[in-house]
């Protein structure tokens, strides 16, 4: 089984070895983080773009910190303080850099596509960061390792997305990700935040919170994108608190005791998500980030670390 | 192994199973001859084959010695020198849950070849902590050495030619104990 990929684009495009695959490559590289001196010299000599129009923390963060461990050159640019104030457009930016021979571009932008038109016009590789409300595969492959390493396996087990799905590109990678390793997905919410589409992918859906945490073993918690939303989808923050936002209380009378909850982050703390939930032992938000960095550590020696072979 | 590699053939058998035994053994014994017993030794064992070979010895010097060594594993993927020249890297991770500060350090191959394996492993290594010393053990030297490497414990000196290939058969992967010299087939 092999890597054949030039670029990292979507869970959409992947099958069920090359994401097993992923996620295998990056559990053996988590050991890294545990150890004295963080670097090993696998990319040695290799530049890393972090290309970021939109803001960002977990995710540009860990994806420097996992180039830096594999000792490739990471530099971040980031839209403001750049020459797009001075009114260059996305793609001569993106041409620009790619003149400076980098070897992996990592892209965020708010519009969907954004990582697949880089993909098409430079000849370097391309990793999507969150594309509009399109796809996060990374994080996807975050949360199926996280799953994998809290549960032991993926066979069979039940995950409900719940809030903001309309918004998410999380809930649109996980999905297709958690639907190819045959894991069966619920997604609730308030039906304006509930695209058609989640059905045509497979997923199951609820308009009850109650009933979709009810025999589930993970529950990922979304954010309420509000930076996203046009007016009138929900009522009001506060409804929505006390009708999506998932609390000890509920837990308690609702779920399983051996469920995981989690969230991509950032947290709304006290609408989506109940801080005592956030921070209590169900919670497993912040070995997400830790696996963040392993699994993008995975997909940069993926993409960067074939190049040059013949693939035999 | 490449599935597009030339397929061999056996050539000749070089070890059987109890010459490979006789051969740990051997080694184990110079290991503690050398290092004045077991006081501060740990061993590592090179994926896949030489972990396997590093348990066997551990459990030789406990027999011989009653001290019971620490054993770990090393994947020296991300330390290779033709990173990126052999397809897809297969990670399979490190796993030394202990400290190698102040260890002599054993590490075990099954066979030494070019001794690119070893460099990588040496600075493998040594980013985890500074050992006191790390010796080598292999069961098999095939000759053939690119870099300035030497083993401190060898189960079998074999002369081969670049084109033969030595295939080191465990129990625990391969069903039985045996080495054997392979040669591409012709045509």
């Amino acid at each position: 089984m092999g890597w054949t990929r030039k670029d990292l684009l979507s869970m959409r495009e992947l099958d069920a070895g090359e994401i097993t695959l992923l996620v295998d490559t990056a559990a053996s590289l988590q050991e890294i983080a545990s150890r004295d001196i963080k670097k090993v010299p696998a990319l040695r000599g290799k530049t890393v773009v972090n290309l970021f129009y939109e803001s960002s923390t977990r995710t540009r963060t860990s994806f420097e910190i996992a180039g830096k461990w594999l000792s490739a050159d990471v530099i971040n640019f980031s839209a403001s303080g750049s020459s797009t104030t001075k009114g260059e457009s996305f793609i001569d930016t993106a041409k620009n850099i790619a003149a400076m021979s980098p070897d992996v571009v990592v892209v965020r932008h708010s519009s969907a596509g954004a990582a697949d038109l880089l993909a098409r016009e430079l000849p370097c590789s391309i990793v999507n960061a969150g594309d509009g409300a399109h796809e996060h595969p990374t994080q996807a492959l975050l949360d199926l390792l996280t799953i994998r390493e809290k549960k032991g396996h993926f066979d069979g087990l039940h995950v409900a997305i719940v809030g903001d799905i309309a918004h998410s590109r999380v809930a649109r990678s996980d999905i297709h990700g958690m639907r190819k390793l045959g894991m069966t997905v619920t997604v609730a919410g308030p039906p304006t935040l509930i695209p058609p589409f989640v059905q045509e992918l497979g997923a199951k859906v609820s308009y009850r919170l109650e009933d979709a945490i009810g025999d589930v073993d993970v529950i990922m918690m979304l954010r309420l994108q509000q930076e996203r939303m046009t007016a009138g989808l929900i009522p009001s923050l506060r409804e929505y608190a006390r009708f999506w936002g998932l609390t000890l209380d509920k837990l308690a009378r609702h779920a399983r005791p051996d469920v995981l909850i989690m969230h991509p982050g950032p947290v709304n703390r006290g609408i989506e998500l109940a801080p005592e939930v956030a921070d209590g032992p169900y919670s497993v938000i912040l070995d997400q980030v830790s696996r963040g960095v392993a699994v993008r550590m995975g997909v940069l020696l993926l993409l960067a670390g074939h190049k040059g072979g013949d693939g035999a | 192994m490449s599935s597009s590699a030339p397929r061999h053939r056996e050539k000749a058998q070089v070890l059987d199973e109890s010459a490979l035994d006789r051969a740990l053994t051997r080694i184990a014994h110079e290991i503690l001859e050398k290092n004045g017993g077991a006081k501060d030794l740990a061993f590592v064992g090179l994926r896949t084959r030489g972990v396997s070979l590093a348990h066997r010895l551990g459990a030789k010097i406990a027999q011989i010695d009653g001290t019971t060594l620490p054993v770990g594993t090393l994947d020296i993927t991300l330390y290779r020198d033709d990173l990126g020249m052999r397809g897809t890297p297969v990670i399979r991770g490190t796993d030394i849950p202990f400290s190698i500060k102040d260890k002599t350090v054993i590490l075990v191959d099954d066979v030494l070849f070019t001794g690119r394996t070893i460099r990588a492993a040496l600075d493998a290594i040594i980013d985890l902590g500074r050992p006191t010393a790390i010796q080598l053990a292999c069961l098999i030297d095939r000759g053939h050495r690119e870099l300035p490497i030497r083993p401190d414990y060898v189960g079998k000196n074999l002369p081969t030619s670049r084109r033969e290939s030595v295939a080191v058969r465990l129990r625990e992967h391969d069903g039985e104990d045996r080495v054997v010299i392979e040669e591409p087939e012709e045509g």
